[in-house]
């Protein structure tokens, strides 16, 4: 299935999910464990092709990985351990935006001050606690300037506090940059606090099972938020929420 | 239990003076024939005369000349085939079948071959050594490109990086862990070839390095001259051993891709 994207319009198809998220969206993925989410970040990235179906990004096709879709991954060793903190968003300014050393650092100065790292700014990626070097991956990928960020789980191998930390700050930079944002996670508090709309994929073979908008919901105590949660975990896990809540949120 | 709680270069240096007290203990009371077997003062005599006399330090420099051109371009042929095999198939097959048959060779079974070839001259040992270093330089290399994680490689490809700027910025790095120790095998593996090398050079009559110096000295029965040849080769040996360990100390190591030893 071909799709032609409008103007200001990432349209994305990928076998049975179709689905196009707008320009400076906050756009959520979330599914079970090995139903295909990442592959399909994947797919967005460039990094495979989908045997069938299209990604278009703002109408053009993809073929291949480019710094215009930054990506930011679960892994911690996504920085290149053999460049500081600082060198590896200057290297990445100067490969893939061609910039001068000058402007590379100047630029590099900024994002780190955005993303709170300056003061590791020289210190090597093996230095860093976890949540410092999701910073500074995150501080890489807002530096190319990307027309869409992609985050795989970026905060899933992070402690619980740490996490919620980052949560935050991702919505700062998020207000400070207005960059689209797609992002696959597996938690439901995450995807709801920081999603305009959460994609929920049923177990593999992926399918949209819904969309469902969490705009402005992002208060955890908020009665929406739990209403909201106990809806996700449905699609998520019928069988378990048939149980709780009586079969809301299925069909 | 006092001896573990010395410094490790205080420990290594009391081990050594004791070998050498032992080695001159034996000389003196044991009765050796010195056409046999040389004291470590004789020894020192030797070094320190014919270092002077200059014999010693051209043969050094010599040896350390045709091994160092060796590496380099085994090192370069090596890196080149495990570069090409991480791109295509067919690099990859062609790695594999002629390290397979070429590596088990001992690279001095060659050198009557390269004799032919480029004649009783420093060219045949260069030669030798270059085989000798290719293929521990290539496997190493091969499987440190292999096991760089999919997740440097993808953040690599995702800032547009391909080809050689991919090889030398990326891979090249995240490889050199296995790079550094193809490269000490390469190094041992050549030392011993280009010392056999001049040894049969020496027989040959050709003059020459650190092999040709021992030869030399076995013809002329100078034994404590045999044994200065081969202490010097040793020493050369721990030297090189520490120029790896400040190199792996400014890079990997504290890059901490490779844990302190």
């Amino acid at each position: 299935m071909a799709y032609r994207g409008d103007d200001g319009k990432d349209i994305v198809a990928v076998e049975a999910a179709t689905f196009d998220v707008d320009r400076g969206e906050k756009f959520v993925i979330i599914g079970p464990s090995g139903c295909g989410k990442t592959t399909l970040l994947k797919a967005i990235a460039g990094f495979m092709q989908p045997s069938a179906g299209t990604i278009t990004v703002d109408g053009r096709s993809l073929e291949r990985p480019g710094p215009d879709r930054a990506v930011v991954f679960q892994d911690f060793d996504q920085l290149f351990p053999w460049r500081t903190v600082r060198d590896n968003i200057v290297y990445a300014l100067r490969v893939a935006k061609h910039m001068g050393r000058r402007e590379a650092g100047a630029r590099a100065d900024d994002v780190l001050a955005l993303v709170d790292i300056a003061r590791a700014a020289d210190r090597y990626p093996h230095q860093l606690s976890g949540g410092m070097k999701q910073r500074a991956a995150i501080a890489r990928a807002i530096a190319l300037e990307p027309t869409i960020l992609l985050m795989d789980e970026p905060f899933g191998a992070l402690d619980a506090i740490t996490r919620n930390q980052l949560q935050i700050e991702l919505n700062r930079i998020w207000e400070r940059t207005n960059v689209t944002l797609i992002l696959v996670t597996h938690s439901i508090q995450e995807a709801i606090y920081l999603g305009h709309r959460v994609m929920v994929m049923s177990t593999f073979p992926a399918r949209v099972r819904e969309i469902v908008d969490t705009h402005e919901v992002d208060d955890p105590s908020s009665d929406r938020f739990a209403e909201l949660t106990g809806h996700l975990r449905g699609l998520l896990v019928p069988a378990v929420a048939a149980g709780m809540t009586g079969g809301a949120g299925t069909e | 239990m006092m001896w573990a709680r010395l410094p490790v270069s205080v420990r290594y240096t009391l081990l050594v003076i004791i070998l050498i007290v032992v080695w001159q203990a034996y000389i003196t009371f044991g009765h050796v024939q010195p056409l046999l077997f040389s004291s470590p003062l004789d020894v020192a005599r030797a070094i320190i005369t014919d270092t002077q006399s200059g014999i010693l330090v051209t043969a050094t420099t010599h040896t350390l000349g045709v091994l160092l051109i060796g590496i380099a371009f085994g090192a370069t042929t090596g890196f080149a085939l495990a570069s090409f095999a991480v791109f295509s198939k067919i690099g990859h097959d062609i790695l594999t079948v002629l390290s397979a048959i070429l590596n088990p060779l001992p690279s001095i079974a060659i050198l009557p071959l390269a004799m032919i070839w480029f004649g009783l001259r420093p060219e045949s040992i260069v030669f030798v050594v270059a085989l000798a270093t290719v293929w521990p330089v290539a496997i190493n290399t091969d499987t440190g490109f292999r096991t760089i994680s999919t997740t440097t490689q993808m953040a690599a490809r995702n800032l547009g990086l391909r080809g050689w700027r991919m090889v030398l910025d990326v891979l090249l790095p995240a490889a050199l862990p296995s790079i550094i120790s193809g490269l000490k095998a390469a190094w041992a593996f050549g030392w011993r070839t280009v010392v056999a090398a001049e040894l049969v050079f020496g027989v040959a009559g050709s003059s020459g390095g650190l092999g040709w110096y021992i030869n030399n000295a076995r013809y002329f029965l100078q034994t404590a001259n045999i044994f200065a040849g081969l202490v010097v080769i040793s020493l050369l040996g721990i030297a090189v051993e520490a120029l790896f360990a400040v190199l792996e100390r400014r890079t990997v190591i504290k890059w901490g891709m490779k844990a302190a030893t």
